[in-house]
Parts: structure tokens; sequence; C-alpha cells
């Protein structure tokens, strides 16, 4: 027994020590390569007598960016336009991720409808939408908001206050920022609290087993408040209004068009491939489940929310994860219709105006890669989150 | 997205590159047999393929001109078509031997990024197109407005410095590329298009209704154009920049691509003589044979006659000479003596 115990002990640790002597050469050899790469780089550069080095950013970058959500001019640094350029192309990626994630479930759940016709359609949807290069549904989105909206002279008007035409949608900015930035920190800490009150409230509902009415009470508490809020600050804030002034409105907060044709092409086609997975989730659920649950008589509703919709999630998050991973690396088509973010301005306009290509690529690589790597993190803590939830 | 790749690319050539230093790209190119130009992908006039796939083009012309130089025949060159964004790096890094170029001559690309501008073959200007509907007859009147222009040039700072220098506000629209800047002027999302004002001219054509718009007289930036080389190599940017000093320098002295063989057997300019290469040998010193400049003419005809062909008022573009005259017509065209 012990002589067994003894040859198993030397059979794994021989095991163990060739394996990991493996792993270290096989570890070093990358770094070698990796290190020798680095230094032919450096020495080729050197020769080609190729400036290197980050002092560019802090010189002024003197053009101009089209849509700014940080204080940006003509005066600032490279790296203050690409802060801007890194922000548009953030905003541009969350709101086309909050688009896209509602829409794609609503679809992929159409997708599994009993009713022929909205099944129909949801597939539809989602082949045309797959099957059509992105690039070419961007110039179609592009053109199509271009061509049917007025020029400025000619704008759709809503009571006077916010114009829609080719050059944007221009909504009525707040006169002071002092102020609006206050009004928005109150409306944010509102909405805060009253999360935090339903669900509270919400327990403590369950617990008493309300039904019907009483259900509501939350979710009324959790949306009202904060919209509340938002009415209180609208009528108290001093709205600058915008006003035609030669070729274009002054005034006013404007969404440009490439926002608007870059956020609806983003978010339909990232639906598409949202609502697969989705329909792919919901059909990981065994059907032994549903049939069980409608045994004990649980409402629809009931079974759907808290039965199907959990275990799809387990199958649904990850894929989702890949999704939205995509759809943020798909941004940089941008460069194709104008929207100022990070691929266009900096890996563009800079690069091109400084010639230091490999810098402003490095930066670029590295930064997408950063923001690929968070997401993917808060995607995994969600997931475990889940699965957690699950039991 | 092809852009963004070579420049991946182009890095990864940098990493991988063996260091072993090179060879003067004068030798490299004769041993290869074959110049590689870099050119703009498809501007009519300055590089472009005719209906029957050749291509053409003030700048093609400069190219064939150098080949012909080099190695005695106009056709053994090849054209690597780059946009604004991996030109710098695809030269950089070697892939091609020189850039016969839209590119602008500046302080920052001259300085620190391992290029160099070998001279000016083309003077050029940044101008402003608008819809005749606007009636809009001078730049200043442009406060307000919004232009759609095509990055990766100088032409978004010059726009930003003349608008602030003038007090004008504006909105830029800036797109990747050219065709789509145009198109959206078009479409109605700008009032003004604006480009250097051979581009206007070029990519104008494309325009559903040319006759509907009209390019404002101001010219708000000086746009030197020309071949850009590797800084390291003396030797080939003054190879470069003589063969293309030569072609100026026939169009002073007379010399056609028509009548060069005439003029080399018979003129009795010592002039022509040594730009020719009779009685002299002034490609020697640069490691070109006696007939360098000779060849070039030969294949391309004098810088007159390639602007002529490619340009000017027969074609499509119906450009006039305007700064790009000899300097002694008024323009700023100047060959340093041949001695």
């Amino acid at each position: 027994m012990a002589f067994a115990a003894l040859f198993t002990a030397r059979y794994w640790t021989w095991r163990r020590l060739g394996a990991l002597s493996i792993q270290a050469l096989i570890a070093a050899a990358v770094l070698a390569v990796v290190w020798a790469a680095a230094e032919n780089a450096l020495a080729n550069l050197a020769r080609l007598k190729i400036k290197t080095g980050f002092e560019f950013l802090e010189r002024p970058a003197g053009f101009a960016i089209a849509q700014r959500l940080i204080p940006y001019s003509e005066s600032s640094s490279y790296f203050a336009a690409f802060l801007t350029a890194l922000l548009n192309t953030l905003v541009l990626a969350a709101v086309a991720i909050l688009i896209a994630t509602p829409l794609g479930f609503a679809i992929g759940v159409a997708r599994r409808a009993p009713n022929q016709l909205l099944a129909g359609v949801a597939t539809a949807y989602v082949e045309t939408l797959r099957n059509v290069p992105l690039l070419l549904q961007l110039f179609f989105w592009y053109f199509a908001v271009l061509q049917t909206l007025p020029a400025p002279r000619a704008s759709h008007s809503l009571l006077g206050v916010i114009f829609l035409n080719n050059r944007g949608l221009i909504l009525p900015a707040p006169a002071d920022a002092g102020s609006a930035a206050i009004a928005l920190g109150a409306i944010l800490a509102v909405g805060a609290l009253a999360a935090w009150g339903a669900r509270i409230l919400r327990r403590r509902l369950e617990a008493g087993g309300a039904t019907g009415g009483g259900a509501l009470l939350a979710p009324a508490l959790a949306f009202g408040a904060p919209l509340l809020a938002l009415l209180a600050a609208a009528a108290t804030l001093h709205w600058e209004r915008p006003v035609l002034s030669g070729f274009n409105f002054a005034g006013g907060i404007v969404v440009i068009p490439e926002f608007v044709a870059m956020a609806l092409a983003l978010s339909l086609y990232s639906a598409a491939y949202i609502a697969e997975i989705v329909r792919a989730g919901i059909a990981s659920v065994a059907p032994g489940q549903v049939e069980a649950a409608r045994a004990l008589g649980l409402p629809p509703a009931i079974v759907s929310l808290r039965i199907v919709i959990p275990q799809a999630l387990r199958a649904i998050v990850p894929p989702l994860a890949n999704e939205h991973l995509r759809l943020l690396r798909n941004t940089t088509l941008a460069a194709a219709i104008a929207y100022p973010d990070l691929m266009l301005v900096f890996a563009g306009t800079v690069l091109n105006q400084t010639v230091q290509a490999f810098e402003v690529m490095a930066i670029t690589v590295a930064t997408y890669l950063a923001i690929s790597l968070v997401v993917s993190a808060a995607m995994n803590l969600y997931n475990r989150r889940v699965l957690q939830a699950g039991g | 997205m092809k852009a963004y790749f070579a420049a991946a690319l182009a890095a990864a050539a940098a990493i991988l590159m063996a260091s072993s230093a090179t060879a003067g790209t004068l030798d490299e190119v004769k041993k290869r047999g074959k110049l590689i130009c870099g050119v703009a992908p498809n501007i009519p006039g300055f590089a472009y393929a005719d209906d029957k796939g050749v291509a053409r083009g003030f700048d093609v012309d400069f190219c064939r001109g150098l080949a012909a130089a080099i190695l005695g025949d106009a056709e053994k060159m090849q054209l690597t078509r780059l946009g604004p964004r991996d030109a710098f790096a695809q030269l950089q890094t070697g892939a091609v031997d020189v850039l016969t170029h839209r590119f602008t001559w500046t302080y920052n690309r001259d300085n620190g990024g391992g290029i160099t501008f070998a001279m000016t073959y083309f003077y050029d200007g940044q101008g402003f197109m608008v819809k005749k509907s606007a009636n809009v007859d001078s730049v200043n009147k442009l406060n307000g407005a919004s232009v759609c222009i095509a990055q990766g040039t100088t032409t978004e700072l010059n726009i930003a410095d003349y608008f602030r220098a003038h007090n004008l506000t504006y909105k830029i629209v800036s797109f990747a590329d050219l065709d789509e800047a145009r198109r959206a002027y078009e479409a109605g999302r700008c009032d003004a298009w604006s480009n250097d004002r051979s581009s206007l001219a070029a990519r104008g054509l494309g325009l559903q209704k040319r006759d509907d718009h009209v390019i404002l007289p101001e010219t708000i930036s000086k746009e030197p154009i020309g071949p850009v080389v590797r800084k390291d190599d003396g030797q080939w940017m003054d190879v470069v920049r003589w063969t293309v000093y030569a072609l100026i320098a026939a169009e002073e002295l007379g010399v056609t691509q028509a009548n060069v063989d005439e003029m080399k057997k018979s003129s009795q300019s010592p002039e022509v003589k040594r730009l020719l290469g009779v009685g002299d040998n002034l490609g020697q010193k640069n490691g070109l044979s006696a007939e360098w400049a000779y060849n070039a003419i030969k294949a391309v005809g004098n810088y007159g006659e390639i602007f002529e062909r490619n340009l000017g008022p027969k074609t499509r573009l119906a450009l006039s000479r305007g700064p790009n005259r000899l300097w002694k017509d008024g323009g700023l065209l100047y060959a340093p003596p041949f001695r």
C-alpha cells in the first residue's frame, strides 16, 4: 500500500515536473519572441529616423470635432481630442446596446410566438438584417435619413422649440450648465432612492402575497418618482431655444444625423443576432419545466417570468456578452459616415497630422482592448449572478 | 476598413522587418527592375484607370517618368493605391519607393516622421464648392455653415484656421472618404464642400448636376504637393527631385516628347545638351545613365505636356495652369540650373 502510494506520488511528481518544464519553456520562448520583436521594431524605427514618443498628445490639435460631449475646441490638445472621440464611441455603443438588447429580446420571443404572422415577421427581420453587410446598412440609413429630412429653412418643428432637419435633431438646451448639472444630480438621486424604495416595497408586498393592483405599486414608485423629478427640473430650469440664423440653427443641443444613422444601423443589426441568442436560450429550457408549472396552475405570465426566463438567461448571457462586444467593435465603421468616433478622429485625423502611426495605433488598440475587457468583466459578473440566482 | 488593415500590416512589417541595413533605394529599384510608386486611389486626372484599365494621370505620369529615368523603361513601374491613412506607413516600411500622391508638404509631415518631401510639383490651394441656389459668392459669407470635408488631409486645419481668423463660425462634418463627403454635400448635409481646388474639380465630376454648383473664388490655403521619400536616403531624394526638375527644365528649354530626339541630335544650346546627356554625363553622379533625362522626356513629355494631357483645358477637369506655370510666365515652377 505504502509502496503503491509512493509510486503514485512519484509518478505524479514526474509528470507534473515534465508538464511544468514544458510550460516554462513555452512561456520563455513567447517572451523571447515578444522581446526580440519589440527590440527589432525600436531599432528599425531609429534606423528609419522615425521620432517616437507621446509628447505630441500635449500639442494643440487645431481641428474641430462635430460632436463634443466635453468642452473641446480647436485650441485643445490632441489628448483632449482623444477623450472627446473616446466618449463619442462609448455613447454610441451604450445607446446602441440599450436599444438592441430589449429589441432583440422582443424579436427573439416573437419568433417563438404561436401567432404565425408575428413569428413570420420576426423571422423575416432576422434573416434580412443578418444577411446584409453592416456597412451597406449604414450607408442605407445614413442617406435614407439625410434624404427624407428637409433643409434647415424647411425644418419640421414641434411647438417651435424642437426642430428636425438634415443637420440633425435640435433640442432646447439649459441656458446655464451649472444649474443643469445640479438638476441632473437631483434626478439621479431621486431615481436611486425610488429604486431602493421600490425594492423594499416589492419584498414587503410579495411577503404579504399582493396581487393585481398592489403588485403595480413598486414599479409605479420606481418609474414615477424620477419622472416627476424630471418634469419638475424641466419646469424650473431656464431653457435656451434654438433659433434659425443664416445656414443653421444657433443654440440648443444638436443630435447629428451621423449619430442617429450609426445608432439605428448598429442596434437594428445587433438586435437580429440577439434575437437568435434569445430564441436559442428559451429553446434550451426543458419543456417539462413549463408543463410542470402549468400543471401546478401557475398563470402564463408567472411561468415565463419565474420559470422560463431565469433558466433561459443562463444560456443567453454568455453569447449576449459576445454580441455586445461585437457591437462595440462595429462602432469603428463610423468612419464611413463621418461620425467622429475614436477611429475617425484619433486613428484618422490625429494619425495623419502627427505622422506618429505607431504611437497612435498602439493607443487606439490598447483603448479598444481595455473597453472590451471592461465590458467582458461586467458581463461575467452579471453571468455569475444569473447562475447564483438560479440556485 | 482595408486602410486599417494595411496600416496594421505596415506596423507588423516594421516589427518583423529584418534589421540589417537595407541597400540604398536606387540600388534596390535597379536590382528589382521595377519602381513601386504609392498613388492616390482613383482621382480623375491625377491617378485613375482609363476605360481600358490602363493607369493614367498626372501623378502616374511622374511615376512613369521616374521609371524611365532610372530603368530606361517607363512601364517598369508598379502602382500601389494608398489611402491617406496608410500611405506614410507603407513608405516608412519600404513597401513603396516613393509616393507620387496628393500629399501637402507641411512642417509636421516633413519632420520627425522618417519621411521627407523631395520638392513641389503641383501648387494647389483649398477651395469651397457651394450650390448656386445658396446665393453665396464668397467664403466670408459662409458664417454658421456646415462644411463637408474628407479627413486625413490638411483640410480640417485650414478651415479651422481660416474661419477662426475671420471670426466666422462653422460646423465640420469630416468623412474618411472623399466621395462620401461629396455625396453627403449633394444630399444636403452640408452647405459647402471643401477640398483642394484640383480635387473639387476632379471629384466634382461625380456630382449629378455639376452645373448647379460653383467653386468660390477664395483659396484659403497653400497646398504644395510633391513626391515623398524616406528621409534616410539622400541619394534617392536627389534622383526623384532632379528627375522632376528635368521635366520642368525641358519645358523651359522647349524640349518636348516629339522633338527630344531631334534636339538631342542637333541642338546647339549647351543647356539642352547637358540636360540630354550630350557631351556631359550628369546622370552618373546620381547613379543614373547619361540619358536619364532624355529617357524621362521621351516617355512622358515635359511638365507642360504632362499637365495638358491630364488636367488641361482639353480634359474633363479643364484646369488652368494657374500657379503651375513656369516662373518666366508668372508661375511658381522653377528648376535649379543643370550644371
